[in-house]
């Protein structure tokens, strides 16, 4: 820990499983974190922005809150190599037209960002009512996989279908994706519910993530990066590691905490509380994870 | 004499006691509790109710407009409801206590807030 960090406010550092967390960084902390030389790179993780949402106990700012993440990615001195959003771009509306509509805004306020290297996923309020026909249209496809310097990237659908699965087809393409990789390979899984059973009785599971996992399973060095639930959460699964992101709309309750899942209202005096998005730097020689949570400033 | 008129019908009530929980007993366990759920966009009908514990319960499931879900993970349970025909969820609850359940398919705007509790009972 160097003073930059100390002065920054170093709240915690935890190793657990492969990744050093670090909240409350801000500014150059997080520009030294992204400082990475040859051995890494650093992305950004954004999620569920919620696009449409306008309920104003909640979240007063619904229209610049998404915008002011934007800014903060844009005000890093040094750039994230990519962004992913993992899900939830948009609030869910029964209207095609309009969750059309809701798509473009969040695509146009995606492309304030700096870095044009972008990739999206969806949530159950994106694609669960029409089978992702319409985020395909504005956003490509709904699950993919790349390779970024050493780290095989793979992006998991679980929302297109409403059951919230991820499904036969899409678990054998992950199969003879992964099969193609070496068992030290590095590898990073993007996707927006939880793979493994955080809290059911909230829907925060993914009926098949079992399957997903034991595909995983074989791999010395797999970390799951998703959004869903609105709020910073670490599990360890066997040997894989599960990092859920803060939302960009509004936060809601840690599992089980209260007897229904409702949004948390807007605190005044603390506003954003709870909310942001999170830089995320890859070691490659050792295959660590710095994670700095960044939070949303008015 | 009153005294042992007392003690007759002291008895007697203790006697029509036992006969009553012996029946309650017996008729428990040759008939099962049977509840009738609508599911639509966005609630269950009835969202709450009631169950006795060990006591075998049919849940007789009808959508009236999409496909639905029925998830109870507390109880174990859990079924896809179809529109257009019933769906039959047969289970013994041994759990006493409130469980919550949802509906696991995502069916519209209102899907997140359809839920309801089973309250099992000894």
């Amino acid at each position: 820990m160097n003073n930059e960090m100390n002065r920054r406010g170093f709240l915690k550092l935890a190793g657990i499983g492969g990744f050093i967390l670090v909240s409350g960084l801000g500014g150059s902390s997080v520009t030294r974190a992204a400082d990475s030389g040859q051995d890494g790179f650093t992305f950004a993780q954004l999620s569920d922005t919620h696009v449409g949402f306008d309920e104003t106990d909640i979240n007063p700012d619904y229209a610049g809150t998404l915008i002011k993440a934007v800014a903060t990615i844009n005000g890093l001195a040094t750039q994230p190599d990519f962004v992913v959003f993992t899900g939830d771009l948009t609030h869910t509306v029964d209207d095609p037209k309009e969750r059309r509509k809701r798509l473009g805004e969040f695509r146009d306020i995606a492309k304030g960002l700096k870095v044009k290297d972008v990739k999206f996923l969806p949530g159950e309020h994106d694609a669960a009512l029409d089978s992702g026909e319409a985020y395909r249209e504005y956003l490509g496809q709904s699950f993919y996989s790349f390779d970024h310097k050493r780290v095989h990237f793979v992006a998991i659908d679980n929302v297109s279908d409403p059951r919230g699965i991820i499904g036969d087809s899409q678990l054998a393409w992950l199969a003879e994706d992964l099969r193609k990789r070496d068992k030290d390979a590095l590898i990073v899984v993007l996707t927006h519910r939880p793979l493994f059973d955080l809290y059911p009785q909230w829907d925060w599971a993914t009926r098949d993530g079992a399957k997903a996992l034991e595909l995983l399973m074989p791999f010395k060095n797999v970390v799951v990066f998703y959004g869903h639930i609105h709020q910073e959460h670490h599990h360890v699964t066997s040997s894989i590691v599960h990092h859920a992101a803060r939302g960009l709309m509004y936060p809601l309750p840690a599992p089980g905490s209260v007897p229904k899942k409702q949004p948390v209202p807007w605190d005044p005096a603390q506003p954003y509380r709870g909310l942001g998005e999170r830089t995320i730097e890859a070691k490659t020689k050792t295959g660590l994870y710095l994670l700095s949570e960044l939070p949303v400033r008015g | 004499m009153r005294t042992s008129g007392i003690r007759i019908l002291i008895i007697y009530v203790a006697l029509a006691v036992t006969i009553n929980v012996i029946g309650c007993s017996v008729l428990a366990q040759g008939n099962e509790q049977v509840i009738k759920i609508t599911a639509k966009k966005f609630a269950y009908s009835p969202k709450d109710f009631t169950l006795k514990k060990e006591v075998p319960a049919v849940l007789e499931f009808t959508s009236q407009d999409v496909l639905h879900g029925f998830n109870c993970p507390d109880l174990g349970i859990r079924s896809d409801i179809p529109p257009g025909k019933v769906t039959i969820l047969r289970f013994t609850p041994q759990k006493v206590g409130a469980s919550p359940f949802h509906c696991d398919i995502f069916c519209g705007s209102g899907h997140e807030g359809m839920g309801g509790t089973i309250t099992v009972v000894e």
